[in-house]
């Protein structure tokens, strides 16, 4: 059946992609503000078929936050503590050990690994840690430490940041998550993130990553207090890095959630903004493979339907989701693997088990 | 040799397989054509949309006969509260976790007291109904509604939308009075409107194994077709995602075009999913996507029904918001207090400011409605 919008104005989109013509600002800005939500839903699903045709890949993975102790103290945050607050924790190398074990029979290919910045872990530590995950997992792909972790334990280290990679890399690093990117703006930084790296920094860091052979996943956390103009400005910063380095894998859009955070007076994101969130990542980032929509933040119901909004990875099973479960998310903290199948089967997508690189495995 | 056969052989098959897809395509091209131009289609074709169009195609044609059908950028809702007047029920279905013997600690029959509280509660919150349904009580007859419903209307000024057909049709059995009689009795007594619920799947096969006690298809359009022809207005819903199959989806969807062609007094349908907690009927759970298909394909089939209702009580705010991308064109209740849902272990909340925030969002004015979906205030 012929496209046809109730949205005028997504014709220009239509013929621009189409015709093999990157989009600008403007038609990012389009994508966000529009209500023709199917209409939003048939460009990214027609980009979405070309790449991915009717796949859809989720991989099986455990988490592992190894503190909640933060210096950053971000006021979108419900899960950082300060040191010697009551429920404040951090793993001892022997805690990861048996986290670890604890799951050792189920076939775990991924290894998620974020903590906060803790002023009492040192270089080694972060070192140990790998090197644990790597000595008990020796198949699994370890997956550790956002952007602003590695700033952190450069500067403890007191190493530049390719001499660190470099370290961490030999300790056991393959690839690195997308967090911390919040929104790159200066604006909403001043007023949510004071004490965390920039967008400028976020982003040498990433290059320097990428660089040193070290793929990454993006991110961007939408539904607080910035612009659209700011979450396009975010995505064209994404897409003119990976012009260069080619290194980011996935793009996850990320919803705010309020609950327990400074910013608790917020309502949640909506589901059409959750979706149009997924699609105009799909469309403006025509140079990143794969769009992923993270159930735990959108639930598994939107997260299935974003499948075709643009999305074309759920994440994974999980296991033990800590983060957005302490800001209120009311998803699962994790999905087996045959509730994530029966999802994509019956959203009439097919099922592909991956691993980190998204090899099917 | 062999090896030519066989190659000649996939040659064949493939070409027939890909004869076959290419038919396909171009069978659901037309239906898409017809839908597009607001034709009515028949059984086969909606059979045919619902199985292999895609989910996207299903929404754009739902979305766009729902815009012709309401031109008008409005979703609407209303503020009401499901009063249970009892959750002693003989049916004894298999979907249900609400229901309890007549002798069970936790049965109950509500009180006048407790119903005058609840309706009081209600009016200040800004509602304009109730909705008035319990289970089939062996022991109360219908002296104990018509009580109840004068009850209420002696002293509230509140519509009652009341009784599905199932209990309408257990208490003519129980008077030995007609369905006819039955309804006009309870409309002497102050009866308003009647909620479509019990329908669940309106094919005999599915009713037989999932609520043998309950009346059958033929019945529930009977309760209706009297209703209508009384002068009430009442709902349609569909329960859907247990053990029936496509067909008899559409087999549903057929039966309540037909009736509404004869009556035109069903407002609104209202499609929703079994949630199986607590339940002796295990079963998948119906996904996000399987609903939101039969929502929009409900909303192309009933182009006699005006009104096409979001569940956000079986599927949460998020997918009701989206569902308004795919036919529906009211959020349904604020539901100021739900049981028997939330008996089958779902419990969402969703207060009128927030479902004015997401209708908004959804780039729609929010409309408080009553129950024959004017604008309230």
């Amino acid at each position: 059946m012929k496209l046809s919008f109730s949205d005028k104005s997504l014709y220009k989109i239509k013929e621009k992609i189409e015709a093999g013509i990157r989009l600008g600002p403007e038609d990012g800005i389009v994508l966000y503000k529009t209500n023709d939500l199917t209409g939003v839903g048939r460009l990214a699903d027609m980009v979405r078929r070309k790449k991915h045709d009717r796949k859809a890949y989720y991989v099986y993975n455990q988490h592992i936050n190894y503190t909640n102790i933060c210096l950053n103290h971000c006021l979108f945050c419900a899960y950082s503590r300060n040191e010697g607050e009551k429920d404040a924790f951090t793993f001892s190398i022997d805690d990861v050990k048996a986290k670890l074990l604890e799951r050792i029979d189920e076939p775990v290919r991924e290894l998620h690994v974020v903590g906060g910045l803790n002023p009492s872990l040192s270089f080694d530590y972060y070192l140990d840690l790998l090197k644990t995950i790597k000595e008990i997992r020796p198949n699994a792909t370890i997956k550790a430490f956002t952007a602003v972790e590695i700033d952190y334990i450069s500067r403890i280290a007191n190493l530049s940041l390719d001499e660190t990679i470099i370290k961490l890399k030999n300790a056991g690093l393959s690839m690195t998550p997308g967090g911390g990117a919040e929104v790159m703006s200066n604006r909403v930084k001043k007023r949510l993130f004071p004490k965390k790296i920039d967008g400028k920094r976020w982003l040498e860091i990433m290059e320097k990553l990428h660089g040193a052979g070290i793929i990454s996943n993006a991110t961007m956390l939408y539904g607080h207090i910035e612009t659209i103009e700011e979450r396009v400005d975010h995505l064209i910063r994404l897409r003119d890095l990976q012009d260069k380095t080619g290194g980011f894998s996935a793009f996850i859009p990320l919803a705010f959630h309020s609950k327990n955070t400074k910013l608790s007076q917020l309502p949640a994101t909506t589901a059409f903004d959750d979706l149009k969130n997924v699609a105009t990542a799909r469309l403006m980032l025509d140079n990143f493979d794969h769009i992923k929509a993270y159930w735990v933040m959108i639930g598994e119901k939107l997260a299935q339907v974003a499948l075709y909004f643009g999305a074309d990875d759920l994440d994974g099973t999980i296991l033990e989701e800590k983060i957005t479960h302490m800001a209120g998310a009311k998803s699962a903290k994790g999905l087996p693997r045959e509730q994530i199948k029966h999802l994509i089967s019956s959203a009439g997508f097919t099922p592909v088990e991956r691993d980190s690189f998204y090899n099917p495995v | 040799m062999s090896g030519i056969l066989f190659i000649i052989l996939f040659k064949i098959f493939y070409h027939e397989a890909h004869e076959e897809q290419k038919m396909l395509m171009n069978s659901i091209c037309k239906i898409t054509e017809k839908v597009a131009l607001n034709e009515r289609i028949n059984d086969k074709e909606a059979l045919t949309l619902f199985t292999d169009a895609d989910t996207l195609v299903l929404a754009d044609l739902a979305d766009k006969r729902r815009k012709t059908l309401h031109p008008e950028p409005v979703v609407t809702y209303v503020v009401d509260r499901n009063i249970n007047y009892t959750n002693v029920c003989v049916s004894g279905c298999l979907f249900c976790a609400f229901y309890r013997p007549l002798n069970h600690p936790d049965a109950y029959i509500i009180s006048k007291e407790e119903l005058k509280k609840k309706i009081e509660e209600t009016l200040s919150l800004g509602g304009t109904q109730i909705l008035l349904q319990g289970g089939m009580h062996p022991s109360l007859d219908l002296d104990f509604y018509t009580d109840l419903l004068r009850y209420i209307k002696e002293n509230f000024s509140i519509h009652i939308h009341g009784f599905s057909p199932p209990e309408i049709a257990f208490l003519s059995e129980k008077s030995s009075l007609s369905i006819k009689d039955t309804i006009n009795r309870l409309i002497d007594a102050g009866l308003n409107s009647i909620p479509g619920g019990g329908a669940e799947i309106l094919a005999d096969e599915i009713r037989k194994r999932i609520s043998p006690n309950k009346c059958n298809a033929g019945k529930w359009l009977e309760v209706m077709k009297t209703a209508h022809k009384c002068g009430l207005k009442t709902t349609a819903t569909m329960m859907f995602g247990h053990i029936e199959k496509p067909k008899h989806i559409i087999e549903h969807l057929i039966k309540i075009r037909a009736l509404q062609d004869e009556t035109g007094g069903f407002t609104a349908f209202i499609p929703w999913t079994f949630q199986p907690d607590n339940t002796r009927l295990h079963t998948q759970k119906a996904t996000a996507v399987e609903y939101l298909r039969v929502l929009a394909l409900s909303r192309l089939v009933l182009d006699n029904v005006p009104n096409v209702q979001a569940s956000w009580v079986t599927q949460g705010d998020k997918i009701a918001q989206v569902a308004l991308a795919f036919g529906a064109n009211d959020l349904g209740s604020t539901m100021i207090e739900e049981n028997v849902v939330a008996a089958a272990g779902i419990k969402f909340r969703l207060p009128k400011e927030e479902m004015i925030r997401l209708i908004q969002d959804a780039g729609y004015t929010a409309v408080q409605r009553d129950c024959f979906y004017n604008s309230v205030g």
